[in-house]
């Protein structure tokens, strides 16, 4: 083994490929800056390597989840566990924590929902009573919402909320069938239902030629050959190598930041997993974006004589506020005014068609913030595994609830030519609603590095200290009520029991919803934060932070949108700083 | 680029891949993707490659086990006016490659599928394979229905669950299962919307 060191001083090295890393990475290569991008996975160009049109029967387990999480068809590579990379519990936590290693990260995988934080969730504090205002406020960051919408492309309509601001959007695409009837038993509810907004390209965008509108295969889990959707690779990395001032080294994972006397960044170490050789790189300006979790780890694990609890921690707040969104609700059911619908190609956008933001703002309720509700149903292609799994799986015990044809009973279960006439007559007649809410940021749940473990390149793991507040519980609670409501005004057959106290109102544990964020948070005081408004760290100038670790407070809507707006004004704030000779 | 333009380009993107993949379809209906070691590549990471193969390449079940799943899945899944039986499309394949690849279904289906010869045996002193048809359905009816079993079947019920499970799910994923359920999609197009007609037969 040798330790190979590059005498090279790159301008930027970015830590990361995904949402965060991949748009800082597009706006300093646009700016003629020279950037490094190391990423830990193999490089991914979903032009050539995504599954997209595939046949479930061209899977030998027809899409099921042996090997990946979300079924084998799913873009990201990884997930919940990876071999030789563990991470370790503490106080009984049992926190989930998806890692997708690959060009583009999570965006590989997501379901593109794209919404924008309201004026009141960045002063949450003020508005709610409940957790830490940001530093920054919804007017600065609304012109970096504009300009990823422009630059990217979502969809959604213009409906006016307060705190659901409207972007530049194109044409939302229509609901399915059994959305159709979510709708009317929601709205029934009196909850407004609005189209959905997502990343998807539902029309040409305006001044890019890379990139097709979409096709309608529902698949943007799959990524997009034609980069009709939002991946990091597609949209950002990808044209930034075009530039000619991005490379990207894949398989690099990142040990440490390292550090000068000065205390300020100069470089970083890594293993190249192609070559098992340890790498020392030198960087005027490092920008970490390995993911929420990863990137505090990468900070712990960064210790120097200046920096003796780890890098950029002189506040002791990296790894603590660790908050992911709350998740629960199941409103999952059979319409059995669907059965023997009729067919047509119904996949539709791989992203929500129809969804209610938060309707109960400023309501008393035993909980301090909200929700939304992801609606879906249709005639998706039979597969085993994935997101919905093979709904025949269903038929065998709900036929015997469910009148003939010819309106007379039989027994559930069965065997033949009318059970094989059952699942026909059941396809496609599934729909419902997810829930989606925000949990509050509290510093006693946190990721540590556990001193005892080390992963199979040696780099010391983290340990996950997560508990659900009563809050947490009491909007569960909420959730599962509402999508029971929606279930029985739509004379819907629950596929989902309701759940007690015991296993808190089905709300499912924490990490499962892939939103986690707030472990290197911004603030405006250095004691209590470790960035600034800008994602620069206090302790170390030339050390931003772009990815969701940055988050002060999440809200109900996905953070993706608000990772790529905030990571475009850090990245514009270093351009401007290097001008005026601060960096 | 309008539409046209797009769905062309997907076209020569696609050349290689997903033209590729079609190439590897089963265009008869006995091939199941467990007996086609040709997976499409594209996508996939070298372990998965190579579990997949490993997985392929050796048998669970013995031949007399297998024979059983065939003609069970057949009773589950008959031929009819629509479309072909579970073994016509592929099912036992599948099922000897699923059982290796979540492998707590192994003992449930081996241990069921002894019960089921014994139960046979005791009843018509022939295993499964080796009763007649209306024996072979005597036998299922009296596992095939929860609610109506006898309490002293319900291993058999447990067993015939997972089986027919199994069963729908090997059949309803093949290409065959997928052309009688009806599903249209999969194919570049354009989403405008639950047909008028549609809408107008659900008052919507």
């Amino acid at each position: 083994m040798q330790l190979i060191k590059n005498a090279a001083v790159y301008d930027v090295v970015i830590i990361g490929s995904g949402a965060g890393g991949g748009m800082a990475g597009y706006v300093l290569a646009n700016a003629g800056i020279k950037v490094l991008m190391l990423e830990a996975g193999p490089f991914f160009d979903p032009a050539k390597d995504s599954q997209q049109l595939k046949w479930s029967y061209q899977s030998p387990r027809r899409g099921g989840n042996a090997t990946r999480p979300m079924g084998d068809f799913d873009a990201a590579f990884g997930g919940w566990q990876i071999d030789g990379e563990p991470y370790t519990q503490k106080d009984g936590s049992d926190f989930q924590w998806f890692r997708s290693r690959m060009l583009g990260g999570r965006t590989n995988h997501w379901a593109r929902i794209s919404l924008r934080m309201g004026p009141r969730d960045f002063k949450c504090r003020t508005a709610f009573g409940d957790g830490d205002d940001w530093p920054i406020t919804y007017e600065e960051i609304s012109p970096y919402y504009d300009k990823v919408d422009r630059l990217i492309g979502v969809y959604g309509s213009v409906e006016g909320l307060p705190n659901d601001p409207d972007g530049i959007f194109l044409p939302p695409p229509p609901p399915r069938l059994g959305e159709h009837f979510v709708k009317k038993a929601v709205t029934a509810q009196g909850i407004k239902v609005i189209a959905g907004r997502g990343s998807v390209l539902t029309a040409p965008l305006p001044g890019n030629k890379d990139r097709q509108p979409c096709f309608y295969c529902g698949q943007c889990n799959r990524s997009c050959k034609i980069y009709g959707d939002f991946s990091s690779s597609s949209c950002l990395v990808i044209p930034a190598i075009k530039t000619g001032n991005l490379t990207v080294t894949s398989n690099a994972v990142v040990r440490e930041i390292l550090t000068g006397d000065d205390g300020l960044a100069s470089g970083v170490s890594y293993i190249n997993k192609d070559d098992g050789q340890e790498y020392r790189i030198r960087a005027r300006t490092v920008i970490l974006a390995a993911s929420t979790c990863e990137s505090a780890r990468i900070l712990l694990n960064s210790r120097s004589t200046r920096h003796p609890n780890g890098l950029a921690n002189s506040s002791n707040a990296v790894g603590k506020y660790l908050h992911d969104s709350t998740q629960g609700g199941a409103g999952v059911a059979v319409l059995p005014q669907l059965f023997d619908r009729p067919r047509f190609n119904e996949d539709g956008v791989g992203s929500l068609h129809l969804y209610s933001p938060w309707w109960l703002d400023g309501k008393k309720l035993p909980f301090a913030r909200g929700y939304h509700l992801e609606i879906f149903g249709g005639m998706w292609m039979p597969g085993y595994g994935g997101y919905f799994g093979f709904e025949g799986a269903v038929v065998p015990y709900l036929n015997g609830y469910i009148p003939r044809r010819d309106g007379k009973m039989k027994p559930g279960g069965g065997f033949g030519a009318s059970l094989k006439d059952d699942y026909r007559r059941f396809y496609g007649s599934i729909a419902g609603l997810g829930c989606h809410g925000a949990s509050t940021a509290r510093e006693d749940n946190y990721c540590e590095i556990d001193p005892n473990v080390v992963d199979k390149y040696g780099i010391p793991v983290l340990r996950f200290r997560y508990k659900w507040s009563s809050d947490d519980i009491a909007q569960a609670k909420h959730m599962q009520e509402t999508a029971q409501a929606v279930v029985h005004a739509m004379g819907g057959i629950p596929l989902v029991q309701p759940q007690g106290p015991e296993t808190n109102y089905g709300l499912d544990k924490p990490g499962k919803g892939i939103h986690e964020v707030g472990t290197v948070r911004m603030g405006d005081d250095p004691k209590k934060a470790p960035l600034n408004k800008w994602g620069q760290a206090n302790d170390c100038k030339n050390l931003f932070v772009t990815d969701g670790s940055v988050f002060t407070q999440q809200s109900e809507k996905n953070p993706t949108w608000t990772i790529l707006a905030l990571s475009m004004r850090t990245a514009e704030f270093i351009i401007d700083q290097r001008k005026k000779r601060n960096l | 680029m309008n539409r046209r333009e797009s769905l062309k380009t997907l076209g020569a993107i696609s050349a290689g891949t997903i033209l590729g993949g079609c190439a590897s379809h089963p265009d008869n209906n006995t091939a199941g993707p467990a007996a086609n070691t040709t997976i499409d590549p594209t996508g996939r990471q070298d372990f998965e490659m190579a579990r997949d193969k490993e997985l392929a390449g050796r048998q669970y079940f013995d031949p007399h086990e297998k024979a059983t799943i065939a003609a069970l899945a057949d009773i589950i899944i008959p031929k009819d006016d629509h479309s072909g039986s579970a073994s016509e499309a592929g099912v036992p394949d599948f099922i000897e490659f699923i059982v290796k690849d979540e492998p707590q279904h192994q003992l449930p289906m081996r241990g069921g599928l002894r019960w089921l010869d014994m139960e046979c045996l005791d009843r018509f002193d022939k295993d499964f394979i080796g009763c007649t048809p209306q024996q072979q359905v005597a036998i299922v009816s009296d596992i095939a229905y929860p609610s109506l079993a006898k309490p002293g079947m319900q291993a058999g019920v447990t067993f015939f669950s997972k089986m027919r499970d199994l069963t729908a799910i090997g059949f309803f994923t093949s290409k065959m299962g997928i052309a009688d359920l009806g599903y249209k999609g999969n194919t570049p197009g354009k989403w405008e919307g639950v047909p008028p007609e549609v809408l107008k037969k659900y008052g919507l």
